[in-house]
């Protein structure tokens, strides 16, 4: 035998074991304990959302709206600070989605109101002040690139925050990624209560607590009648039996008081009196001064608690808390008060985010998926099989093996890189059953051409591969460019295709060049075959 | 075992009857492709946004009764059956709910209409209208780039006149399926689309052995004609063009008869590619050099 012939016979054998070592995780219902204490791989082949069920998000994160909370968060704590400046202001305001407009009374005031704002937020531009009616209104200006950049964190926020949510609500293998400039991609595997998990991801979760003003009817408030500095807003309670919704409006301080931000800790409990879910939130140490003061100051009024502009509830403040915890009440099931747990510890998203895309798939439709697909494999392999048999007798049966050798191979590569099989991901490998065979195809016909001129089986066997391999070559590349193209502009199922499509064509390149030739040159070489079956 | 042997086809001869065949097919793949464009055909809701769900119920279900169910409530809905079992394929559009409230508003009439005949959620798939501008951009994009790599590719191997050949042959087996897909106004959908850029790879293979005999005979043959030459090297090389494609053809012919709803049309699409694929690369393909080149000499002499 010759050096070259038991090299290539040694390759074949090592990435045969190495696809068999890669697979048998997939394949095996349990792996041997030794098994786990080695190096060896203990993934399955991943499958995609199509195969197994779950499902996959797009979310576009209202970046605007992190720009513009921004802005309003500025304001707040500028009106806070002209205050302990003693520096008279009309009001201080957002203005549009990037300023923020102060009205001071007097000329006066204005040089020292600059110095404040310039130093407190060098960030800002500062505009030159101007006359208004009597009043001075000096504006900062948000540029375009701070602008950017409050958006561009604002999604990064977000991606962290749904992960964290993601990660405390217990998924395998979740991916979470970034998507183009705004968007985030969630892809859940096999979840059981896809419209739970989507509320979970999708709420905001921006917790405030307001006092609520008790010198306005709320019945006959409404919202042109509200006196300046209130806001109205409703308590959404569904009944657990008859699922009717109702509305109870309050009428509320504007002034945030305390925000989620300022939690350390949030949990799901059972009242033991009424047997109700609650949630017990703590705060942290800023948190905990501020709900002190905030309630020895207000004993008796009631304290609003806010959740993406819906009241939960508003108890009375019955006396000072202080120690920094507290609970949310409310009408909701022990599911919902673990998630609203779950949505406070993880902490809010810095701007709502609107769901693009949606596709669920049910874990039967995916089962159902997987069975068609290999009935279709296997009744592929068995007519290439049968009609290559036929047709070219034992260099069929030789093409076979090479087509077995890359199905194998295949299946063992994407196992290694850890890539994603879709549906059509298994239909690009019954697909490449069919092109497997071609470049065999390729080189048979080449053979007989050349037996028919009167050629030695092995000089026809040689001329054979040596004349198809540029014409093989060249269409396994244009197969290779439109893959190439289908992977880098595809998504989901549409990649996994050209994963397996391109990898296929690679793999059948060797296989079909090395692999099947392996065998012709071993009957060959020794001279024991005088005549070639084909 | 041989099923031809030596042949000795006029191919090239017979392209004026291929072209018109082939300029057919091209005139409704275009109107095909013009109605995409417009957004008149049928087009799946990944391209144009809306909401897909199917649904398995625990007993028969009418399709009357739930079109009528649905529109009670509102919503105008495209049904389909889904064989195996009770299952219903129901398409909404555009409508003025919110994304994310359709499926739980079908789901709602279902429930509420049917109240003995329960249901599961066997898959569906909300799409936002910006979703599918941006993939219909995308894929325009993934065909044209796909398409240029293609005729740059054989340009290089071979010769520019044979890149473009090859790539209007691969054009042409492109509006085939698109043509195909519109008269039988099936779903144009990003599978569908898949399938198309498999095709414009697979046919070219076809072209490609074609080419290569072509380029070997023009080598060792000065004296001839080009129609005599390549009409030899086209019969050489027939039998491997169809044993090629007949291997590739059974492999999606099991796709299409087995694999499942979900894959099925896609599989459809394959197979009408390998078939249009084949045929263009014998009768599209290499006549159009033919004609190319005999003008190209006409006009020097």
């Amino acid at each position: 035998m010759s050096k070259g012939l038991t090299w290539r016979i040694c390759l074949i054998l090592a990435f045969l074991l190495i696809s068999a070592i890669y697979l048998t995780p997939t394949l095996a219902s349990k792996l041997p304990s030794w098994w786990d204490t080695t190096f060896l791989p203990k993934d399955k082949i991943h499958l995609g959302l199509d195969l197994q069920g779950g499902i996959h998000l797009v979310l576009e994160v209202e970046t605007q709206k992190a720009v513009e909370g921004q802005l309003d968060i500025i304001a707040t704590d500028l009106e806070d600070t002209l205050n302990s400046k003693s520096i008279r202001y009309k009001n201080v305001s957002r203005l549009g989605s990037d300023r923020i407009s102060v009205v001071l009374y007097d000329k006066g005031s204005v040089e020292a109101a600059q110095k404040l704002m310039k130093d407190k937020y060098p960030r800002l531009k500062l505009e030159a002040p101007f006359d208004e009616g009597g009043y001075q209104n000096l504006q900062l200006r948000m540029a375009e690139s701070e602008i950017q950049n409050v958006k561009d964190k604002s999604v990064q926020q977000a991606l962290e925050t749904i992960r964290n949510r993601i990660d405390q609500f217990g998924v395998s293998e979740p991916v979470i990624q970034r998507e183009g400039i705004r968007n985030i991609v969630v892809q859940l595997p096999g979840i059981k209560d896809p419209k739970r998990a989507i509320e979970l991801i999708g709420k905001t979760a921006r917790l405030e607590f307001k006092l609520v003003d008790e010198d306005v009817n709320p019945a006959t408030a409404t919202a042109g009648s509200l006196p300046e500095g209130d806001e109205l807003q409703m308590e959404k309670r569904t009944d657990p039996d008859t699922g009717v919704v109702s509305e109870t409006p309050y009428v509320l301080k504007k002034k945030t008081l305390i925000t989620g931000d300022l939690l350390t800790d949030a949990q799901m409990r059972i009242d033991s009196q009424y047997n109700q879910p609650y949630v017990a939130i703590e705060f942290n140490s800023v948190g905990a001064r501020l709900f002190d003061q905030v309630t020895a100051a207000n004993v008796g009024k009631r304290f609003a608690i806010v959740l993406d502009n819906n009241v939960y509830s508003a108890p009375v403040i019955r006396e000072r808390i202080s120690g920094g915890s507290a609970q949310i009440t409310g009408s909701f099931t022990e599911k919902e008060a673990s998630d609203l747990a779950i949505v406070l510890r993880a902490g809010a998203l810095p701007a709502p985010v609107k769901i693009i895309q949606n596709l669920t798939v049910g874990p039967s439709l995916g089962q159902d998926s997987i069975h068609k697909g290999l009935i279709a494999g296997l009744v592929g392999v068995l007519l290439v099989v049968i009609f290559m048999a036929v047709y070219y007798k034992l260099s069929g049966m030789v093409a076979n093996l090479g087509m077995v050798l890359n199905v194998v191979f295949l299946m063992g590569a994407l196992s290694a890189l850890g890539a994603t099989l879709t549906l059509p991901g298994i239909a690009a490998i019954v697909l490449l059953i069919g092109m497997s065979v071609d470049a065999n195809v390729l080189i048979f016909e080449r053979i007989r051409e050349e037996l028919h001129l009167g050629k030695t089986p092995r000089a026809a066997l040689d001329a054979g591969y040596d004349k198809a391999f540029l014409t093989i070559m060249d269409s396994h590349v244009t197969t290779l460019i439109t893959a190439a193209v289908l992977f880098q502009f595809g998504t989901g199922p549409v990649k996994g295709f050209a994963v397996s499509l391109s990898l296929g064509v690679i793999i059948n390149l060797f296989t079909s060049l090395v692999g099947t030739k392996v065998v012709f040159d071993y009957f060959l070489g020794r001279g024991r075959a005088t005549k070639i079956s084909i | 075992m041989e099923f031809i042997g030596k042949t000795k086809i006029d191919f090239i001869g017979k392209r004026k009857i291929s072209f018109i065949i082939s300029a057919v097919i091209s005139v409704v793949g275009f109107i095909a492709i013009a109605q995409i464009v417009l957004g008149t055909a049928n087009l799946g809701t990944d391209f144009t946004g809306g909401t897909v769900l199917q649904l398995k119920f625990a007993k028969q279900m009418e399709m009357q009764a739930a079109r009528q169910a649905l529109s009670r409530n509102g919503i105008t809905a495209d049904l389909q059956q889904v064989s195996g079992g009770n299952q219903l394929l129901i398409k909404v559009g555009k409508t003025n709910l919110a994304l994310g409230k359709v499926a739980g508003a079908v789901e709602e009439v279902f429930r509420k209409e049917f109240p003995s005949n329960s249901f599961t959620v066997e898959s569906s798939s909300e799409i936002g209208p910006s979703i599918g501008d941006k993939l219909r951009k995308d894929t325009l994009i993934a065909v044209l780039i796909s398409m240029v790599g293609i005729i740059l590719y054989i340009a290089w191997r071979f010769d520019f006149k044979f890149g473009v050949a090859a790539a209007i042959a691969t054009f042409h087996d492109v509006l085939a399926i698109f043509a195909v897909f519109f008269l039988l106004n099936k779903e144009v959908n990003l599978l569908l689309i898949t399938a198309v850029l498999t095709i414009a790879g697979y046919s070219l293979t076809d072209t490609v052995v074609v080419f290569d005999r072509i380029r070997e005979n023009l080598h060792k043959n000065m004296k001839d004609s080009l129609p005599t030459i390549f009409n030899f090297s086209i019969n050489e090389v027939l039998s491997r063009t169809i044993i090629t494609a007949l291997t590739t053809l059974l492999a999606a012919l099991s796709l299409f008869l087995f694999g499942g709803d979900v894959i099925h049309d896609f599989a459809f699409a394959l197979v009408v590619g390998i078939l249009v694929g084949t045929y263009s690369s014998v009768f599209v393909a290499s006549p159009l050099v033919v004609v190319w080149e005999n003008r190209a000499k006409r006009r020097t002499a």
